[in-house]
């Protein structure tokens, strides 16, 4: 069914009776030409763009739980593609251009809100920091624009401009991102998955992966063996147990990294904007709830809530830049798994097993990256080679030396 | 809240200390090879279940205390200095 606005109208005249589910619920067939494991953003958007992009249609995505349980719906919702080394520039930049047009792509609402990112800084030396970093943004065709505090004082009033420790110098923005309504984004790209035909089969977790000869031929999952031509692993956050399955090792470990959302209030912030003497970023949802976090918790962990420090620590960051956060009651908090890659980047590659793909690593910064890492990865998928675009993001760069550390910090995941 | 016994301070909160990783990856020989500094530098197994690993007592003694802590609950089992082998709880949880 095609939404539209005769739709609602008509449907509202009905009573809302005739609104048909979005996917199907399919028992598992006995093969897929491509079988996905992990019906998160990144599984979806790539079968999304493996039926629409290259007419493979006979797929199917296996969950383990259901369909925006895991961390598409546990971030926080921003989108942005500021980053300053090429490969990444270039790959979050085909993101922005997606999400831009995803509403219109997929016939469905995710709520995409250019309302622009504000990264502060509060010394000299950032400041030429992030001059360079808007420098290369604008050298590879990203929008990046520097604000003065006068600026900053219009466009954000509610900042505290003159903290005695961290007083605000500035800030680079990138006009074009914002945030995006996560869990719709899962439902968006699993409706239009299963529009073209590609089965969405929840509740059935995957149990191992069969390779005989080299090759990948199917998985064993709880609803049994399905084969297949091609397997494509996307579950980041346990990448390592799932890829274990296959004898694959990699440069992975699992975090928790936790956010907030405050009660409801009136509009207060119409940006995004980040700390830039701690870790913390915060923008406020359509429902008027302040929506905040900060730094990994620390260790590794495979809980899906974190500790008590950490909350402090995100509270204490979001005190120096607003200080009227601290009138602000916490309404819900929660921890998500990520996957930390020993250099901040991702993977979307082929793995060293015929038939078998890889795509984690993602970070904290998975949610931007969803229609590109689906796009890239249903391309690699589909010609069993990476785009330009996301050639870069393989497992033997740790070998090579080709390293992708944005942050410059090396092989330590807990701090990057 | 981890609460960690150090062996120097006794039983502290986690605030005090920083975490250092895995604890289980040992320094290969230098003519080991490249494929051994390799993994000893990036691989990691990762496992979701008992997991040996680095704190700093960076609050405290700033001694290096080893643990034996649970990545899917946050229990700790047992702590220790670095040269003690420590027991590790054999039933790993289903990833
Ligand atoms: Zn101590």
């Amino acid at each position: 069914m095609r939404y539209s606005a005769f739709s609602i109208l008509w449907q509202g005249l009905k009573g809302h009776s005739g609104w048909p589910r979005m996917w199907r619920d399919p028992v598992p067939k006995d093969h897929y030409d491509v079988i996905i494991i992990g019906g998160g953003g990144h599984g979806l958007a790539t079968a999304y763009y493996l039926a629409k992009e290259h007419g493979v249609t006979n797929i199917a995505v296996i969950e383990k739980g259901w369909i925006g349980g895991g961390n598409v719906g546990r971030n926080t919702t921003i989108v942005r593609s500021n980053y300053m080394l090429p490969a990444n520039t270039h790959f979050y930049e085909k993101s922005m251009q997606l999400w831009e047009g995803l509403e219109q792509d997929l016939n469905f609402n995710v709520m995409v809100s250019q309302r622009g990112i504000i990264n502060l800084f509060h010394s000299d030396p950032q400041r030429d920091a992030m001059a360079r970093r808007g420098n290369a943004m604008r050298l590879a065709g990203v929008d990046a624009e520097m604000l003065t505090p006068a600026q900053l004082k219009k466009r954000v009033p509610i900042l505290d401009f003159d903290n005695a420790r961290f007083p605000i110098r500035g800030g680079l923005t990138q006009p074009r991102g914002g945030t995006v309504r996560h869990d719709a984004v899962a439902w968006g790209y699993a409706r239009g998955a299963d529009m073209r035909g590609v089965d969405i089969i929840q509740n059935c977790e995957v149990q191992d992966i069969r390779i005989e000869g080299g090759r990948a031929v199917g998985v064993e999952t709880s609803k049994g063996f399905i084969s297949a031509d091609k397997v494509a692993m996307a579950v980041a956050g346990h990448t390592s147990a799932v890829a274990k399955m296959a004898g694959i090792e990699l440069p992975v470990e699992s975090h928790v990294l936790q956010a907030f959302v405050s009660e409801g209030i009136k509009p207060l912030i119409d940006t995004v904007v980040t700390f830039g003497a701690g870790h913390f970023y915060i923008s406020q949802s359509d429902k008027g709830g302040l929506v905040y976090g900060g730094d990994l918790d620390g260790y590794n962990s495979y809980a899906q809530r974190g500790n008590m420090p950490m909350m402090e620590h995100v509270m204490a960051g979001g005190m120096a830049i607003m200080p009227t956060l601290g009138r602000v009651r916490l309404l819900r908090h929660w921890g998500g798994i990520m996957d930390m890659s020993f250099d901040g980047s991702p993977f979307i590659c082929k793995t060293g097993i015929g038939g078998l793909y890889l795509n984690g690593g993602w970070c904290y910064g998975g949610f931007k990256a969803t229609p590109a890492s689906g796009w890239c990865y249903a391309h690699t998928i589909a010609k069993d080679e990476p785009h330009k675009l996301n050639a870069a993001f393989t497992i033997e760069r740790f070998r090579e030396g080709r390293m992708l550390d944005e942050k410059g910090v090396g092989p330590n995941p807990w701090i990057q | 809240m981890h609460q960690i016994d150090c062996p120097w301070c006794g039983v502290r909160d986690e605030a005090e200390f920083q975490y250092q990783g895995d604890a289980s990856v040992t320094r290969p020989d230098p003519d080991a090879g490249e494929d051994d500094f390799f993994s000893y530098v990036y691989v990691r197994d990762n496992p979701k279940g008992w997991h040996t690993e680095w704190w700093h007592h960076n609050g405290g003694c700033r001694q290096w205390v080893k643990v034996v802590r649970n990545t899917a609950t946050h229990e700790i089992h047992a702590t220790g200095l670095p040269r003690d082998g420590l027991p590790v709880p054999q039933a790993r949880l289903k990833p």
